[in-house]
């Protein structure tokens, strides 16, 4: 029985009241998406009568959850949407799908062909081919895959150095920074180990899985989520070890989608799953950690507050850790969606949605004209360098600019080894 | 995370207290589930339409001095004009800009065309000094093809009551008709949405102008200027002849307008806005709140020396209701309610409903009080404050504003 009608994503205290459809990102730009209310609530109260009431156009949703932080009766709006297209949709993957979400797979292959990969993703041919063949947009700029991952880099560099710290935390790095950009995962030790921090990778780290929950590839989602919950315990349980990760969608994933729509149990670990600039402005906050900061640097930056991000409740953290640095101007540009949805803004048939979506971004960025702009997801990077002239950097690595590291460590270690 | 003021809820009574804390100096953090009420704003703000019983206000500053005594108003004592005066220049200074004043009620044009009684109304639309206004003798009415939530046969009807002609027509824009793939997103938002494009705004300007010719009036739904208050004052201008807004259904454009613009001056000053998260906890060290949890933010407090309650009314889930009892969820305040069930509602639908007036108890300062006894730092404004009907009285909007500013002003003098 359920107790006073409130099932687990609470729809039955939809009251109808529309505030969620003025902020779906969706529903203004494709007509064709029915929105979040007729897609989420009501729409479910017609597929518990009857499976056939499901509509194909739910895949038009970019699961961006907006329209959960705006509705005022706590429906899990953006959930139950995932979960009907999860139980209902008929769409089985493409190869293009499944390519676009196997980022651990393409990735490891990717990185040990990365010249080559490189050059030609960015080749013309190439790009109509996959526009054409696999459905591909033509103008998406596709991320360069890094010669060495950040994980043998790790190795090779800094794991041996680790133990020194008085206290030690495991990486959470995401396929990104280990394929993509090793850089923000050396930003990452860094500035962790200023902090006082050793920094440990998981046992048998996966794909956090959202790339698969969203093209559909929900077994291997659920496998790859199990086996990272077995890592994340064995480090929060065993080893006493906080798991701190750098991209709000990885995070955001492994606390909230792993329970809600994989039915991956992880609340015995949850509050020890985090991001980084939580993590730090903690330390800062209770008194622990010290900064310490160069004198020259100096920079105007606009900070974008990514979706999950927006869903998570954690911009505070992000935004205040710029604001310390003495040289930094900080613009927060109004929270919406950049458009690009994880590889929702990858697919041909979605590419003018993406960028109509985040259209009235890019011009709030221009009209900030900032040196660079800061956010904590990927994917935003990519879709703000690929339709701004701005760079994106991630608030770890200003940090990691900024930061006096020499003084910064003496005040922490010293003061931890007291 | 430490503040000098957190204000739990971010609706017109939070965000007038955050800015209004934040102006004063106080560093404020607001956190607030879901979005507010100001999304179904009639685009008017009233003050005191009417007394319990029924007779009408026309000047509210006199209306008050007869409010039963458990009326918010009845703690503001003196202060009630100056606080007035006050709510109106903290909108303007956030660039919304409204005509009215608390000496005088007007009227204001509802969705289905009649005329109510008001105290400020956004600069856009159209006011009455009396319920008999009429806004021109030859009048056309003019709605997007397919848009359900503007209701143009009412609004005609009410208006040839008054002595009007109306004209219905219906135009057609591709970019709005667009929308129509998805009659249930057909909404206010996302025609505001559309017309926000100049190209599609200047579509729709060029047909009306040719439309409107030799009529004293155009009546349009309220869907312009979702961003910024800025093209359709000028509308009227462009094609000759006077237009006049009306609101059409939920969501209301210019009721989010102004949500974000308080929310936008609160954070240009300073303050920190947190949307999508609930208070789930206060830490009480005697009879003085230390700190609160939330969903987001876990196991990391919001510490302030003062808290405010801001949560709303059942709506927004200040308050809940089981069949057992009415109680306020967050630090658990004691709540002025009638004990039994069946004398919470009339079965009238269009009577008084008395479970409108229940809500925290406080003490005349506005101090929560909880056990008994009122917690010294911690404050309830806006509809989450019992003893008054704000739709029997038509006061929600002032008891937001005044209680929430007077609430700022204590904060800045105890700083």
């Amino acid at each position: 029985m359920q107790d006073k009608n409130i099932s687990a994503n609470n729809f039955e205290q939809c009251l109808k009241c529309t505030v969620c459809t003025a902020y779906c990102p969706v529903v203004a730009v494709r007509p064709e998406y029915p929105g979040p209310k007729q897609a989420g609530p009501d729409g479910e109260r017609l597929r518990l009568s009857r499976e056939g009431f499901y509509d194909e156009a739910l895949k038009y949703c970019l699961n961006c959850k907006r329209c959960e932080v705006a509705c005022p009766s706590d429906v899990k709006i953006g959930d139950i949407i995932q979960l009907a297209r999860m139980r209902y949709s008929k769409h089985s993957p493409s190869l293009r799908d499944r390519m676009l979400a196997s980022t651990d797979l393409v990735g490891s292959m990717a990185t040990r062909l990365a010249p080559v990969v490189n050059a030609s993703l960015s080749l013309k041919p190439v790009k109509l081919v996959m526009d054409n063949v696999l459905g591909i947009d033509r103008h998406r700029t596709f991320p360069r895959y890094s010669a060495t991952t950040f994980v043998s880099w790790f190795k090779r560099n800094a794991a041996s150095q680790q133990a020194q710290y008085p206290q030690q935390i495991s990486f959470f790095h995401g396929c990104y920074i280990n394929y993509n950009f090793p850089q923000l995962g050396r930003d990452m030790v860094a500035v962790l180990n200023a902090c006082g921090y050793g920094v440990n990778l998981l046992e048998g780290e996966r794909c956090c899985g959202v790339a698969l929950m969203s093209n559909g590839l929900i077994d291997k989602a659920r496998k790859d989520a199990e086996r990272n919950m077995a890592a994340i315990r064995r480090s929060v349980n065993e080893l006493g070890r906080t798991v701190v990760g750098a991209s709000s969608t990885c995070i955001f994933t492994m606390r909230d989608e792993y329970p809600h729509l994989l039915g991956v149990d992880n609340s015995d670990v949850r509050d020890s799953i985090e991001l980084a600039t939580r993590f730090i402005f903690r330390l800062i906050d209770n008194g622990s950690v010290q900064l310490r900061f160069r004198p020259d640097f100096k920079m105007r930056i606009a900070y974008h507050t990514p979706c999950h991000m927006e869903r998570l409740g954690w911009a505070h953290y992000s935004t205040s850790l710029l604001r310390m640095i003495p040289g930094v101007t900080l613009t927060v540009l109004d929270s919406q969606c950049c458009g690009i949805g994880g590889t929702y803004g990858f697919k041909k048939e979605n590419y003018p949605t993406s960028q109509a979506i985040g259209e009235s971004l890019f011009r709030k960025i221009e009209a900030a004209n900032p040196d660079f702009v800061a956010t904590d997801c990927e994917t935003c990077k990519w879709q703000i360098e690929m339709s701004t002239p701005y760079s994106v950097v991630h608030p770890i690595s200003v940090l990691a600019q900024a930061i006096d590291f020499e003084e910064t460590k003496k005040l922490n270690i010293n003061n931890h080894n007291n | 995370m430490k503040f000098d003021t957190v204000i739990i809820g971010g609706g017109l009574a939070g965000l007038t207290c955050g800015i209004r804390c934040q102006q004063a100096g106080l560093r404020t953090c607001i956190v607030t589930t879901g979005q507010s009420a100001l999304h179904f704003s009639s685009g008017s703000f009233d003050l005191l339409n009417a007394l319990p019983g029924g007779e009408k206000v026309t000047n509210p500053a006199d209306g008050v001095a007869a409010l039963p005594d458990h009326h918010p108003y009845k703690n503001l004592a003196d202060r009630f004009l100056s606080l007035a005066d006050e709510a109106k220049q903290t909108l303007a200074q956030a660039g919304i800009a409204t005509k009215g004043d608390a000496r005088a009620n007007t009227y204001r044009i509802t969705p289905m065309g009649g005329l109510k009684s008001t105290w400020l109304t956004l600069a856009e639309f159209t006011t009455f000094p009396d319920h008999t206004g009429i806004i021109g003798k030859n009048i056309l009415i003019v709605n997007f093809s397919g848009f359900l939530d503007f209701n143009t046969s009412f609004i005609a009807a009410e208006m040839e009551k008054r002595g009007a002609s109306c004209r219905i027509e219906s135009v057609n824009i591709p970019a709005i008709d667009r929308l129509r793939k998805n009659p249930t997103e057909m909404r206010a938002t996302n025609i505001a949405r559309a017309l926000a494009v100049k190209e599609t705004f200047n579509q729709f300007r060029d047909l009306l102008k040719v439309m409107s010719k030799g009529y004293d009036c155009v009546v349009l739904p309220a869907v312009f200027d979702l961003y910024a208050p800025e093209v359709v004052t000028a509308l009227g201008r462009e094609i000759n002849v006077p237009v006049c807004l009306v609101q059409t259904m939920p969501p209301s454009v210019p009721g989010i307008r102004v949500q974000m613009m308080l929310r936008r001056r609160f954070e240009s000053l300073g303050g920190v806005f947190m949307p999508g998260d609930t208070v789930t906890r206060a830490d009480f060290d005697a009879n003085k709140v230390n700190k609160v949890y939330t969903v987001n933010h876990g196991e990391i407090p919001l510490e302030a020396s003062a808290f405010v309650l801001a949560s709303g009314s059942f709506f927004s889930r200040g308050l809940t209701s089981t069949p057992d009892g009415i109680s306020e969820p967050v630090v658990g305040a004691d709540v002025v309610a009638a004990a039994n069930r069946s004398d919470w509602y009339s079965a009238d639908v269009f009577a008084p409903q008395r479970y409108m007036e229940f809500g925290v108890a406080t003490d005349n300062e506005f101090h929560v009080v909880k056990d008994g006894k009122p917690v010294t730092n911690l404050y309830a404004i806006g509809s989450i404050l019992s003893g008054f009907n704000p739709i029997e009285l038509g006061c929600g909007a002032g008891v937001a504003m005044l209680t929430a500013i007077d609430v700022a002003n204590k904060l800045t003098d105890n700083k």
